[in-house]
């Protein structure tokens, strides 16, 4: 593989940079894998990298029925994070913060990781009792949290509306300051380059169309390219989960919802950090380019519709210009949609499942981004070792009936309203 | 913006109800033995169906009655709606 590096780039301009070669092949499906791993996403590919790179294991095929990176890595709001309060949730993203960043130097791709810092915004006493108390809990676990009081959060963003005679005044906020960005679509492509030169074989426009199943072991799947066989299958499909499960004879603790998102005109830099309301559910940062990136709810009721309704978005940019009133004066320049696998805890499930060989990674709400490296870290050691790391032991899928669960934010099983 | 025709009140916009998930669930009859996996069922297990679902409503803005609305989930386009205690054949 050729190594991105400034001389290589000094290089290939002699040749108006046109003998690069290609960052990933596109193979056909071979016969037999030791692993197939269904779904191109940044799940998908960094599992298939971790398995090549931590395990040895190479001969993995990635199967995705679109193409790679064009699901929820490639539609979110990049956010990074590791501010749970719950230490299962909490050790497994900082595990994850870790791979963040150092990801750029490992992948030898620039995923501009940008550590700007999140602030969550308080608007009440009691909330700010909340954020204390999970403040502690994350240093607690070795998470850096830091509790400001008004006066600290308005130096830090001025532009919040700090006037008196507001329905939800700003109380505070609590800021971890390791949080950031980082630019989505390249994590896709730095995972699926690396994991190809590793061996890997990528082979997008492949749907799955079923599993051969036989005494309870899995020993291949069916495509739309022809029957592969593999002893061991790793389900990486967000939203699709369902529907494979579906396949599957597998009722899970999943229900598939639409989550939107959305970006004004560029505009010069304003927001130096990720910024999220505290009375409602709205987020916000500043891209590279200039546009503000807003998300918010979820359209609340089961979709695979992967384009949004006006309602939601009306409601999420209220909230919006209640906490940032110079957002009105902007322009929308766009609006989309994925579909969230919300899981009936709000936390993931990483684990085994009764049929051997066969591996489940689905639950991550809306929160899947940021975990991608570790998701695919433990992931891959989960296939390879055929057991749990203890990094994601809590993830299990049978929490739900030994009671065991990881409600972040005490909601329940109402997925629509988290 | 969903339009959902309430059985008691007419068409409606969106905004005046509020969702109340899969309304295929069945809560286990009480008095017979109840096994582990029929709660699971019944509280954290979800067919999650893409295209026709079923799935209950309430016209909370309205006359806050709840409906069954059988609606598919990918074109959102809503087939029929019921009373909550309504037969569906």
């Amino acid at each position: 593989m050729q190594k991105y590096s400034i001389f290589n780039l000094v290089k290939n301009a002699f040749s108006n940079h046109e003998n690069w070669d290609l960052a990933w092949k596109d193979p056909a499906p071979k016969e037999e894998y030791d692993v197939v791993i269904i779904g191109g996403g940044g799940h998908g590919l960094a599992t298939a990298y971790y398995l090549a790179k931590e395990h040895n294991i190479t001969k993995v095929a990635i199967i995705e029925k679109g193409w790679i990176g064009g699901g929820n890595v490639g539609r979110n709001t990049t956010i990074i994070r590791s501010n749970y309060m719950h230490d299962e949730n909490a050790l497994f993203s900082e595990f994850g913060m870790n791979l963040w960043r150092k990801m750029s130097q490992d992948l030898n791709y620039n995923v501009m990781f940008s550590p700007r810092g999140i602030i969550n915004l308080a608007h009440s006493d009691a909330q700010m009792n909340a954020y204390a108390r999970r403040g502690n809990s994350m240093r607690l676990n070795g998470i850096d949290a830091v509790l400001l009081n008004r006066e600290q959060v308005k130096e830090i963003i001025p532009m919040a509306d700090f006037s008196e005679n507001v329905r939800f005044p700003i109380f505070g906020g609590l800021m971890q300051p390791s949080a950031g960005t980082a630019r989505h679509d390249a994590v896709a492509w730095g995972y699926a380059r690396q994991a190809d030169s590793m061996g890997v074989d990528i082979i997008q426009n492949c749907e799955v169309t079923g599993f051969d199943v036989t005494a309870g072991k899995i020993n291949g799947i069916r495509t739309s390219r022809g029957n592969i066989k593999t002893k061991k299958v790793g389900l990486c499909v967000a939203g699709s989960t369902n529907i494979l499960a579906e396949k599957l004879n597998m009722t899970l603790p999943i229900e598939t919802h639409l989550l939107q998102a959305c970006v004004s005109e560029p505009v010069k830099p304003i927001l130096d950090r990720v910024v999220t309301f505290g009375a409602g559910h709205f987020y916000i940062s500043q891209s590279d380019k200039g546009e503000m990136v807003m998300g918010g709810d979820l359209d609340g009721y089961n979709s695979y519709a992967q384009r949004g309704n006006l309602p939601t978005l009306q409601h999420v940019l209220t909230e919006g210009i209640a906490m940032m009133p110079f957002l009105s004066k902007l322009k929308m320049l766009r609006t989309w949609g994925g579909i969230m696998d919300m899981s009936m805890d709000g936390s993931p499930i990483i684990d085994k499942t009764h049929i051997d060989g066969l591996y489940l990674n689905c639950g991550w709400c809306y929160g899947g981004f940021k975990a991608t490296p570790a998701s695919g870290w433990t992931f891959a050691h989960t296939i390879a070792q055929d057991r749990v790391h203890e990094l994601n032991a809590g993830f299990s899928l049978n929490r739900f009936s030994t009671g065991h669960l990881i409600d972040e934010k005490g909601l329940g099983t109402k997925t629509w309203i988290s | 913006m969903l339009h959902i025709k309430c059985p008691y009140c007419g068409m409606r916009s969106q905004n005046e109800f509020s969702y109340g998930g899969d309304a295929s669930v069945k809560r286990p009859e009480l008095n017979k033995e109840i096994s582990d996996e029929e709660w699971d069922n019944f509280v954290y297990n979800r067919k999650s169906l893409r295209g026709k679902h079923l799935e209950l409503w309430q016209h909370l803005s309205g006359c806050r009655q709840w409906i069954k609305v059988e609606r598919d989930t990918t074109t959102h386009e809503i087939f029929n709606t019921y009373k909550a205690d309504e037969e569906i054949s």
